[in-house]
């Protein structure tokens, strides 16, 4: 057996004496230099921010968003103005030329942006309502009630929507006239039937996957100690609905909504494209691409403004949505 | 096996009901009445309605429609060729229909598939990247406007390919990846993502350890695990090549069926509308109801 000092085994580990003075202040505060801890938003923001694809994608999507909005206030035309001239090419008068009825096409488009996103965000927020409410009634009274509404959920999903949304679009537009003619929604009158009715039939189909995830987020952090605790000193379950679950389920609601978001903007330029979205003369991308296909041979660039149009508003909510569940997702923190 | 078979079957018929119900309805609802023109007869327009049973309780139309579909018998079109058996307008024009659409879905599992396994297996590289930022893009394409795409660049501008109808083999290419493009791309990353889920797990190390060849390990021990959420997305991207043969079929000017479910709406011809939606859904449902079972024999773990 050595003994307790031995400086021979002090030696041999290449330890001298100073090394085992205890550590001075700023000797700690050296060590100290630890990663600050983060907030789960802070820490979803930092790994977003990374992301240099979302980052030009947020700036493009934030640009057309402005344009939409402002295009239209800023130019001297309206998209329903007709003019003598007719398919006239790209000038300073009309950046993106005119079309068969001498309507500037910059305007017209700036409009259909503003359709579109106005369908994607509407039916986002619809969606929203519906799908959290009916995902929470279903998670947190459980038993019967939960089997009925998740069965429901799933006859709802073996429907070919296409079928329906076609149709429901064309049925609901009459009686939603005749409700907007009603002096008290004079604030609905506005954006025209045929928009209404689409925000009405998108958001019918596209709730069922926002209540499952909801659902789901909601039994899984139910089962932790906090919900008991809080059940425990009296808590009512709409109290612990409201402010303990769905706050910590917020990061799912978010990856949903915005999966809803692209989907129902295809959604509504294909039902315009055939002739049965939003009602003439208002412009949809949709409406639009319809117009110009008549006459592509000779106008193409009638149909490559609405298409590319289109397809950057998805490109961008799609490329935004992968990036924000890559952000939000937990498992991915580092 | 046999029980889930049986059981996913009778909720299968259910939801067919459900959507010839709710079709039937909904199609009462639609603005406007059949046989409605200005300069008619009233008495005629009667004749006419009652000749095609419209002038009965709606209750009972629905139970004589529901009992004929049981013989076989889908009503006559009010408006093609002023007459013409549903049953037969859609016999007629379905091979056409379902042909392009089956090469569509074949070229979007065939080309999907092996790209999103082979993105994986290179996964980083430059072909990994290209491959994603162009899958990302195309799925950003709605297909109606990637069939106007096509026409306009293969058709109208490089006068590559014919714009119109169904002759020779070249004019099936443009309608055909029209309608492919979109499924393809979104079952290439699909499968990207879960085989590089899959990729990291402990038994593909094991495989490669033991000295299996690359693709041996990726296409039998990684895709087959891989596959399974590929498989639950078949289902959706089946509905959606079908919305697309809507498109396809008036910008290529193709005699099928796709092109009939939205004019009979604006034409209000009840009987082709039903007819339409049933063989639309029987369709769906019956490729749902595959897929569903293809689970039991493609993971042996999922006990159905």
């Amino acid at each position: 057996m050595t003994e307790k000092y031995d400086p021979k085994v002090y030696q041999a580990l290449g330890i001298t004496e100073q090394d085992l003075e205890p550590a001075t202040a700023e000797e700690k505060a050296s060590n100290d230099q630890m990663r600050p801890s983060l907030s789960y938003w802070k820490d979803a923001f930092r790994r977003f921010r990374r992301n240099k694809l979302a980052i030009v994608m947020s700036i493009l999507l934030l640009t057309i968003i402005l344009l939409a909005i402002f295009g239209p206030i800023l130019s001297p035309y309206t998209y329903k103005g007709q003019s003598a001239d007719v398919r006239q090419g790209p000038s300073l008068a009309h950046p993106l030329g005119t079309d068969k009825l001498g309507r500037d096409i910059f305007v017209r488009l700036m409009y259909g942006t503003r359709i579109s996103l106005l369908v994607g965000f509407v039916t986002m927020i619809l969606v929203c309502l519906i799908g959290i409410t009916y995902g929470a009634i279903a998670a947190y009274v459980g038993g019967l009630c939960d089997n009925l509404m998740m069965r429901f959920v799933d006859l709802m999903m073996t429907i070919p929507s296409m079928l329906i949304i076609i149709l429901l679009s064309v049925v609901l537009r009459d009686p939603l006239k005749a409700l907007i003619e009603n002096p008290s929604f004079t604030a609905l009158a506005s954006l025209g039937s045929g928009l209404i009715s689409i925000f009405i039939v998108l958001a019918l189909f596209n709730w069922l996957g926002m209540a499952r995830s909801v659902r789901g987020a909601l039994l899984m952090n139910r089962t932790q100690e906090y919900v008991l605790a809080s059940e425990a000193m009296g808590a009512k379950s709409k109290w612990v609905v409201v402010k303990h679950l769905l706050p910590n389920s917020i990061g799912v609601i978010i990856i949903s909504a915005t999966g809803v978001v692209p989907s129902a903007i295809m959604t509504e330029s294909f039902l315009s494209f055939v002739g049965l979205g939003v009602s003439a003369p208002v412009p949809s991308l949709g409406s639009m691409a319809n117009d110009a296909l008549n006459g592509i041979s000779s106008y193409p660039q009638n149909m490559i403004y609405p298409a590319v149009m289109i397809s950057l508003i998805i490109l961008c909510f799609n490329v935004l949505g992968d990036s924000l569940r890559d952000a939000l997702d937990p498992r991915m923190r580092k | 096996m046999l029980r889930y078979a049986l059981r996913r079957f009778v909720t299968s018929v259910v939801t067919l009901f459900l959507v010839i119900t709710i079709t039937f309805f909904l199609m009462q609802l639609v603005p406007g009445e059949p046989m409605l023109g200005e300069n008619i007869n009233p008495e005629i327009t009667e004749r006419l309605l009652e000749r095609y049973g419209y002038d009965k309780p709606l209750g009972e139309q629905f139970v004589n429609y529901v009992t004929g579909l049981f013989t076989g018998e889908m009503g006559y079109s009010l408006v093609v060729k002023s007459g013409e058996p549903v049953f037969e307008i859609i016999a007629e024009r379905i091979p056409i229909s379902v042909e392009l659409g089956l090469i569509a879905l074949a070229i979007a599992i065939c080309l999907g598939i092996p790209l999103g396994v082979l993105a994986a297996m290179k996964h980083n590289s430059l072909f990994d990247r290209c491959f994603i930022f162009s899958a990302s893009l195309f799925v950003s394409v709605p297909s109606f406007i990637m069939t106007i795409a096509l026409m306009l660049v293969f058709g109208v501008w490089l006068k590559l390919l014919p714009i119109a109808y169904l002759d020779s083999w070249q004019s099936y290419l443009m309608p055909v990846f029209g309608m492919a493009i979109y499924p393809m791309c979104s079952l290439a990353r699909l499968t990207r993502t879960t085989m590089l889920d899959v990729i990291g797990q402990d038994y593909i190390k094991t495989a490669r350890a033991k000295g299996l060849s690359t693709p041996k390990i990726m296409f039998k021990h990684a895709l087959r695990n891989a596959c399974i959420p590929v498989v639950t997305s078949l289902g959706p991207q089946i509905a959606g090549i079908l919305t697309g043969s809507f498109v396809v079929e008036k910008v290529f000017a193709i005699n099928g069926i796709g092109r009939f479910f939205v004019n009979s709406i604006t034409a209000r011809d009840y009987p082709l509308i039903m007819g339409t939606t049933i063989f639309y859904a029987l369709l769906l449902i019956g490729c749902n109801y595959l897929v569903d079972l293809a689970y039991g024999l493609i993971d042996p773990r999922i006990k159905l």
